[in-house]
């Protein structure tokens, strides 16, 4: 921690995430090839591309849930500094997942146990790590549901009863108890209706702007790369065809295939 | 009993039901088990003569420890006499020729079902439990790759939050058997469908406690003298139930009670759940407030006469 505290004091800023020449392929059959980034702390890097571009097999490795084939993705661990996160074992990175990383499932039901109250899902990542004062995880599970606007009055309710939005941003908040300083997000808003939508992404750029998050955000929506990221990379067929800062991108788009995706978006 | 002793036990039979290489492997399990206190060890868990949840893990495990010259005492319920009881005993004194007692102190080995007796244990007892679920965590989370994964990594959050959900919908933790627990401050175990009333006498029992599981082909032990720790929130710490009433045969005010039905217009009684404990009691002289009842004593009868043989 106070290398970390030194390295800041020096106005250096170390890379949260490094990866390098990440390659996943299922057989003969390309995942992503050859894809390097580094991501800073507080940053959010927006992942586009078509169906099968590969963006979620990237998201997937990134997140530790699959193995690449070469490649490797450096995390700077809070106690040990950047670590190749393969080489970790796998308590430490299941340790990993559920306290300094948070991960936003497209579908809420991949990413919450439906049948437990909605107190219960935001204290459970608490729990795990050792928590063991009901009041207190009561009072941290209302606070979480206030910051995600949430009824707090529907706190012992089960998140099956809850809208699609509603379970989304349950989910949120589940994940972002333990204050983590990555979250990775799948499609966060595919599937809710746009006003829903609108404000979900108004709630999330207030999140990650005041705690300071980074964020890696798959998406096949423009408009949500728009509002949240800092920087874009665009896929195709597995490799990344185009990167750099998001207005940059989608306003001035070099790249054939990005110059079609920005084409096709509909205006209404 | 006397003619059992000519006899000894059905020749048709391998001595205990079981043959001698699947004893075998039971033990080598049962070892392991009491190696790592808690740790569920798989076993191939046989075909018994009766049905799946009737208690098959428990008479597997009893089969491979028990001895000819041993007694066995088994519980269904803190009961001796009902169904199950009487049966596995029955079965046991044709299979093994052993004696069977209903004392808890004449037993070597227990097999019971729901229940750890009323009356202490000692050194050299052996108490084995017949397990319906083994897996603690199983209601919260349905995969066994992922539970085996909580086990080895000790992630056990997943409990709490159970607990949390109990008191979220009731104000306390409404568990009140099956309670988890903690043993040797490692493993999360299930105590079998005991009631929580229970669990206090697991910590520091100088007798062996056996686990078997039939249908889900899992052992598991706590040594003696091992710490068994019932799981809690700081605010809300474990507690065990409590009656208004004291036992309406005996007077006992310590005693797990049952809830007894007298007559259709709400007349009930609470009695013992432990019929041997409660039937020395009353041997001893303690009356409670039925106790001179004859139709409250109808319902003791049978472990009074069996008293009487004794």
């Amino acid at each position: 921690m106070s290398a970390a505290m030194a390295m800041d004091l020096a106005g250096e800023r170390r890379p949260l995430l490094k990866v390098d020449r990440l390659t996943k392929h299922y057989g003969e059959q390309v995942g992503c090839e050859d894809v390097s980034f580094v991501l800073y702390p507080g940053e959010v890097i927006g992942i586009v591309g078509e169906s099968g571009s590969g963006k979620s097999t990237l998201l997937n490795v990134l997140s530790a849930q699959m193995h690449p084939t070469t490649g490797t993705v450096d995390y700077d661990l809070r106690a040990q500094g950047p670590r190749d996160i393969f080489t970790l074992s796998e308590p430490e990175r299941r340790k990993l997942m559920r306290t300094d990383w948070g991960i936003v499932h497209q579908n809420p039901r991949d990413g919450l146990r439906m049948n437990v109250s909605a107190g219960g899902n935001v204290g459970e990542r608490l729990m795990a790590i050792g928590a063991r004062h009901y009041g207190e995880l009561r009072r941290e599970g209302l606070d979480w549901m206030t910051k995600v606007e949430l009824d707090t009055s529907r706190i012992d309710d089960k998140p099956k009863t809850f809208s699609g939005g509603m379970q989304q941003r349950l989910q949120i908040a589940r994940n972002l108890v333990t204050r983590p300083r990555l979250v990775f997000m799948d499609e966060p808003t595919g599937g809710l209706d746009v006003s829903v939508q609108a404000r979900l992404l108004d709630l999330l750029r207030g999140l990650v702007r005041e705690l300071g998050i980074a964020a890696i955000i798959v998406t096949h929506d423009l408009a949500v790369v728009r509002l949240l990221a800092d920087r874009l990379m665009v896929m195709r067929r597995g490799r990344v065809v185009e990167a750099g800062l998001t207005d940059q991108v989608l306003d001035d788009p070099h790249h054939p295939y990005t110059q079609l995706l920005v084409s096709s978006v509909l205006q209404v | 009993m006397s003619a059992l002793e000519e006899v000894r036990w059905d020749a048709a039979y391998n001595f205990a039901y079981l043959d001698e290489q699947t004893k075998r492997m039971i033990r080598r399990a049962l070892l392991k088990a009491i190696a790592v206190p808690g740790y569920q060890v798989p076993f191939g868990g046989r075909e018994m003569p009766l049905a799946y949840g009737w208690g098959t893990g428990g008479i597997q495990v009893t089969a491979s420890v028990i001895g000819p010259d041993d007694t066995l005492k088994v519980i269904d319920q803190g009961a001796d006499d009902t169904t199950n009881a009487v049966s596995i005993r029955r079965f046991f004194s044709r299979v093994a020729g052993v004696d069977t007692t209903e004392a808890t102190e004449e037993a070597d080995i227990i097999q019971t079902r729901h229940r750890i007796p009323e009356a202490p244990l000692r050194e050299g007892q052996v108490l084995v439990y017949q397990v319906p679920q083994p897996e603690p965590l199983r209601q919260l989370e349905p995969r066994e790759t992922e539970t085996r994964k909580m086990h080895g990594y000790a992630e056990y959050g997943l409990m709490h939050v159970r607990l949390y959900e109990d008191i979220a919908r009731y104000g306390h933790i409404a568990t009140t058997y099956s309670y988890p627990v903690m043993v040797n401050g490692r493993y999360l175990m299930s105590p079998s469908p005991i009631p929580k009333f229970d669990n206090p006498k697991m910590q520091d029992n100088p007798a062996i406690q056996l686990f078997g599981a039939g249908r889900e082909k899992r052992i598991y032990a706590i040594p003696p003298y091992a710490s068994v720790k019932s799981l809690d929130f700081d605010d809300h710490p474990f507690e065990v139930q409590t009656w208004d009433e004291a036992c309406a045969l005996c007077g006992a005010q310590n005693s797990y009670l049952d809830e007894v039905v007298l007559d259709d217009r709400g007349g009930k009684m609470f009695v013992c759940s432990d019929t041997h404990f409660c039937a020395d009691r009353r041997a001893e002289g303690h009356r409670g407030e039925l106790g001179g009842d004859p139709a409250a004593l109808a319902f003791a009868r049978t472990a009074e006469e069996e008293g009487a043989d004794r």
